[in-house]
This record gives C-alpha cells, structure tokens and sequence, in this order.
C-alpha cells in the first residue's frame, strides 16, 4: 500500500485552548443580561463578555485611543506572548514603543472578536442557558454585531472618541464599519488588504473551509468538545486553503519552488516529498492547536455577509457620506485576495465624499499576509499617515 | 488681448524668501487663498502640497506614479494613486475650491477633458505647464532640427511622457473655445521669475519658458 500522512493530532490538547474561550488570560469586560448586544440577526446576546488587552496609556484627554482590529484567526495578543501557543504577538512589528502604532505615544486597545475562541463571547464559550458549549446555538454574527460590541467596550473603558481604528483584513472590514457607523467617533481610519464587501470568490473559498470542517466526521455537528475530541483533519484542511490564498504564486516559488524536503528523490508515495506540502501542513496542524474550529465557521461567514454599501442602497459612497476622519487605505500588489481594485473602488467612493484620504499600494510578492510582514515601506506610511493626523488632533505638542 | 493686466504682482516672491520651493510653486500658492480647499492633480512628490499645508490650506492630490504616491503618503499627505484622464471622472462636482494641474497637462491623454473637468471639480483652477512655443524650443526646432529637449524637459521623443505639447497661445485659444474665464495668467522665465506684466501675448509666448493659468468658468466665479 501507497504510503500516507495527513494532518497529525494537535499537540496542545483541546481543554487548554478551551479554557480561553471562558476564562482567558486578557483583560475581560463583562455584559449582564441588562445590557445585550443586538445582533443583526434580530437576537439580543446577553449575557457576554469581551475579552482584551490594552498596551500604553490613555492620556487625560483620552484623546490617544487606538482600536486595533484583528484578522480571521487573530485574536487580542497582538503583542504580548501568546498564552496557548507562547509565541510572540501576531502584530509585533507594529505595535510597540516606537512602532509604527507607537506605544509611548498611544493607547491601544485590541479586543477579541465576537464569536472568536479567546475569551470573547463565541461558539466554544460555555452557554449559561446550557452549562454546555454554545456550538451551533451560537447566533449567527456579522461584522457589523462585532463593531457593535467594541463600541460597548469603548462606552465602558470611557472612550468616546478613537484616535484611530486599525486593521487589515477582516480587521480592516471592521476598521471601515466603525467609521461608516460611528463617523463622529473615529478621529482616523487605517485599513489595510481589505474590501468593503466580500467577492464571490473569497465566499468561494471560505465555502471550502466550512464543508472541510463539516466534513470531518469529528466535527459531530459542533459538539466536538463534550467527546474530547476535535475535527482537527478538516480545519486543518480548511487553513491549509486558505493560508495558500494569503500567499502569491512568486513567493511560494522563491521560499520552496520545487525543493525536496529531507530527501533528495521522489518517494512514490502521498508523503510529503515536496517542501510547499511539508510547510502547508506545519501550517494546518499547528492553526489546530489554537483555533476552534465552529468559530472558524462563524468568522468566516461574518466576512461572507460583509457588505457596506448593501446597507446604504448599494452606494458605497453614501456609508460616508460627509464625513470627517481621515483614511489612509493599503493595499499590497500581490495580494489577489484583497487585490488592490477592492481598495481603489473604496478610495473613489471616499472621494466622491470628499473624505481626506490616502491610498498607497505596496509593492511585494508577499500576498495577502504581508500586512502581518515585515515591509519597512508599509511601516513608513503608517507612521506618517498617524504623525500627521496625530497633529491635526493635537496630540504631538505634549511628550516630544 | 489685456490678459497681462489681470496678473497681479507676487508678494513674497523676493530671492531670499524662496527657500527651497520651486518659483512656479510659490507663485501657484500666491493664487490660492488661505482655508481653501485643493486638489493637486499629478502633484508628484508633494512639494507643492507641503507648501500649500503649511499655509495652512487643506491639500489632497492625485499622483500617477505609485513611488510618488508613497513618498507623498509617507510625508503624511492625503494623496491617492490615479490618473488624471481616467479617475478626475470619480470626483463629484465643486469638490474643492481649486484644483491644480502642475506641469502635467501635456502629459494627459485628453487635455481638454482634462481641463473640463477641473473646472467640473473645483470653482477655479490653476494650471501650468511648460510653453513650447519658448524661444529655445523654437531655435532647436528651427535650426538644429530636432526635436527640443530643455534642462526641464530633457525627455526624447521617443519616451517622453508629454504627448500634448501645446504654446501658451495654443493655451489660451482653448480656454477661449471651451468658455473658461482667465481670471490671471502670468509667464515665467527660465528661472522661475514672472515675465514683465507690460509685454505683449507674443513676448510672453517667445520669452516664457511655462505659463501659469488662474482660470474659473466664465459667468460661475465668486
């Protein structure tokens, strides 16, 4: 027989990454029952909490305030060491004193999603009505009920306005919900590798990932975890699609090209002969150890419905109409699935509003994923782009 | 024509006080006035934007080149990569009070589109662009007979950019025929000083190395 290998089991065993999903290792804003969140499937959430974490100092005039919003699988340790993986955070290169997003100059506040796995209120959350996990009782969520409920943590933590709300991605629909739909809130919007609406092809894709985790006969209809068990096989194979659409086809070939991995000729067999397989897999496998696989389901049908201007009788420029936050929009020349013509369609309808807006297309071979990358010509326009609108706000004359 | 009297003299315009802005920026910033708002069209590397933001003037631009763009960017201004003959469409009406055209009309695929729609976008618009009908360029033409490169232009004609030279007569012509009302115009010299106000049209097309246009719609201006 042909020999063969596929995803192995999770190394972390599912009890310690659940055990974040209700108690995590972040700061944690609690929502009793008097204060639901409204979600845009006519259900009242409640209770819920929020889990985040903050780094820097709110000013007195809790005029420096940074939202950062994370990608599909990121979470609120954007950088500190990960409690489940104790790898650094995902956004290191750019959150940190003298960072781009400069930690003495500002306070930034990253919460997890709702319906992530890392402490806010999701599908692996324990639901109070039950004492079990929510699975799929869990209500359907939207980027739109995800803003919402940051919004509620910024009413608690005091924060009327944000100086800034950032994010790529998924992040960065969230950074142009905010905007659309707290203008008066957000002073300046950073949005990066993102679209106002998702294609038909990432809907494509992200159909894929969902029927590979259903897929798996140990997904048993989203009550995995009272067995103990996980589908790790179909979300491993689910983040195996999708970590090769956050690649480009030039950088695949200059990081593995055809090379062999730790063997010299083909093995006629399913092995992973070929480094690119070896890589993917690395990635499915170790994607499991840290993500719940119903909450992959339910982020990525946010990012399914994800459509601004659908909200504003299809005219995108209409969700900005008049207004006043400056934007600055990145995108990467690389990245097809947020390819640069998402984010100019955005800018001419900023435009035809009027709003002051920047837009900057990168140059790489790094796809998608660059956003999280080490790219100094990115990390030189976000900081200027932040400079100058921290002056217009006021907020360089104190501190030096 | 009278056009001459309608150009005012250049406060500011004094040698020392230059510094290191281009003297046709400097005169373009004398046409706008404080608190406007402006879009510089093809503005490069922000030069004039940063000289108009520190006059206190709200600037947004429109670069073609994505270099350009990100040095403009990363100089904290608010300018988007785009091209003037495909994206000044996106642009609603009265935008902004002046929209710019620096050096960059004679680059544009459809000048007279171009043109309209500036005045589409902004109640006035200042345009300046190198005057082919200068006498250097004539001299190359007619005696050495090629076509003129100059220290401003030193493009070939084989890959310059500019593929619709005109004069500054050529210039006002079209402003005559799509109704655009000259409200100044002013010609610079090799170095970037305005010619005498008291020359007649022909000086001025001979002896201008660029023309500097403020231009409104006839019958609209404020």
């Amino acid at each position: 027989m042909v020999k063969v290998q596929s995803i192995p089991s999770p190394a972390i065993h599912a009890d310690e990454r659940s055990q974040e999903a209700d108690h995590p290792s972040s700061l944690v804003a609690l929502f009793g029952k008097d204060q639901p969140l409204p979600l845009d499937c006519g259900i009242d959430l409640a209770p819920f909490q929020i889990a985040y974490q903050t780094y820097g100092e709110l000013n007195t005039e809790r005029s420096n305030a940074i939202l950062v919003c994370h990608a599909l699988t990121g979470d609120q340790h954007v950088a500190n060491i990960h409690p489940v993986t104790a790898k650094p955070g995902w956004w290191e290169t750019m959150v940190g004193p003298g960072r781009p997003l400069d930690t003495d100059s500002y306070f930034i506040i990253c919460p997890n999603v709702i319906g992530g796995c890392m402490g806010s209120t999701g599908p692996a959350s324990t639901n109070p009505a039950t004492g079990k996990m929510w699975g799929l009782d869990f209500p359907v969520i939207t980027i739109p009920d995800m803003v919402r409920a940051q919004a509620m943590l910024l009413d608690r933590l005091g924060i009327e306005t944000l100086f800034c709300v950032v994010g790529g991605s998924m992040g960065g629909m969230q950074a142009l919900q905010w905007t659309a739909a707290y203008p008066k809130r957000v002073f300046s919007t950073l949005a990066i590798a993102c679209s106002t609406r998702h294609s038909a092809q990432n809907i494509a894709f992200h159909e894929l990932g969902r029927q590979a985790v259903m897929a798996d006969p140990d997904w048993n209809n989203g009550r995995y975890s009272e067995k103990g068990i996980q589908p790790h096989r179909g979300l491993g194979v689910a983040r195996m699609a999708a970590h090769i659409t956050y690649l480009s086809d030039a950088a695949l070939h200059r990081k593995f090209g055809r090379r062999m991995q730790d063997r010299e000729l083909p093995t006629f067999s399913f092995d992973a002969d070929f480094q690119v397989e070896s890589y993917l897999r690395h990635q499915g496998s170790s994607f499991v150890e840290r993500f719940d696989a119903n909450s992959y389901l339910y982020l990525t049908r946010a990012m399914d419905y994800f459509d601004i201007a659908a909200d504003h009788n299809g005219v995108l420029a209409q969700a900005f109409r008049g207004i006043q936050t400056r934007f600055c929009v990145v995108s990467f020349t690389s990245d097809w699935l947020f390819p640069t013509s998402e984010s100019r369609a955005l800018v001419h309808a900023l435009n035809a509003s009027s709003a002051r807006v920047s837009f900057a297309e990168i140059e790489t071979d790094r796809g998608h994923d660059a956003f999280l990358l080490d790219v100094p010509e990115f990390f030189d326009i976000s900081r200027a782009f932040l400079q100058s609108a921290g002056t217009a706000r006021g907020l360089n004359r104190t501190g030096g | 024509m009278t056009m001459q009297q309608q150009a005012l003299p250049l406060t500011g315009m004094a040698q020392p006080d230059t510094g290191h802005y281009r003297g046709d920026h400097l005169l373009v910033a004398e046409m706008v006035e404080r608190g406007s708002k402006v879009l510089d069209v093809g503005c490069g590397d922000g030069d004039l934007l940063l000289l108009l933001e520190s006059r206190g003037i709200d600037g947004r631009g429109i670069e073609l080149s994505r270099e350009g763009v990100n040095r403009c960017v990363a100089k904290g201004l608010a300018v988007v990569q785009g091209d003037a003959d495909t994206d000044l469409i996106n642009y609603p009406d009265d935008a902004f009070d002046y929209v710019i055209l620096s050096q960059t009309l004679q680059a544009t695929r459809q000048p007279r589109v171009v043109l309209e729609n500036l005045l589409r976008i902004g109640r006035r618009a200042i345009v300046s662009f190198p005057n082919f009908g200068f006498w250097r360029m004539r001299l190359q033409l007619l005696v050495g007979g090629h076509m003129p490169r100059t220290e401003n232009l030193p493009a070939t004609w084989y890959d310059s950019p500019n593929i619709h030279f005109c004069t500054i007569k050529d210039f006002v012509q079209l402003c005559d025929e799509i109704n655009v009302k000259m409200e100044r115009a002013v010609a610079l010299d090799l170095y970037g000083r305005p010619l005498r106000l008291n020359l007649p049209w022909w000086f001025w097309n001979m002896f201008g190395e660029q023309g500097v246009f403020l231009l409104s719609r006839a019958g609209k201006a404020k």
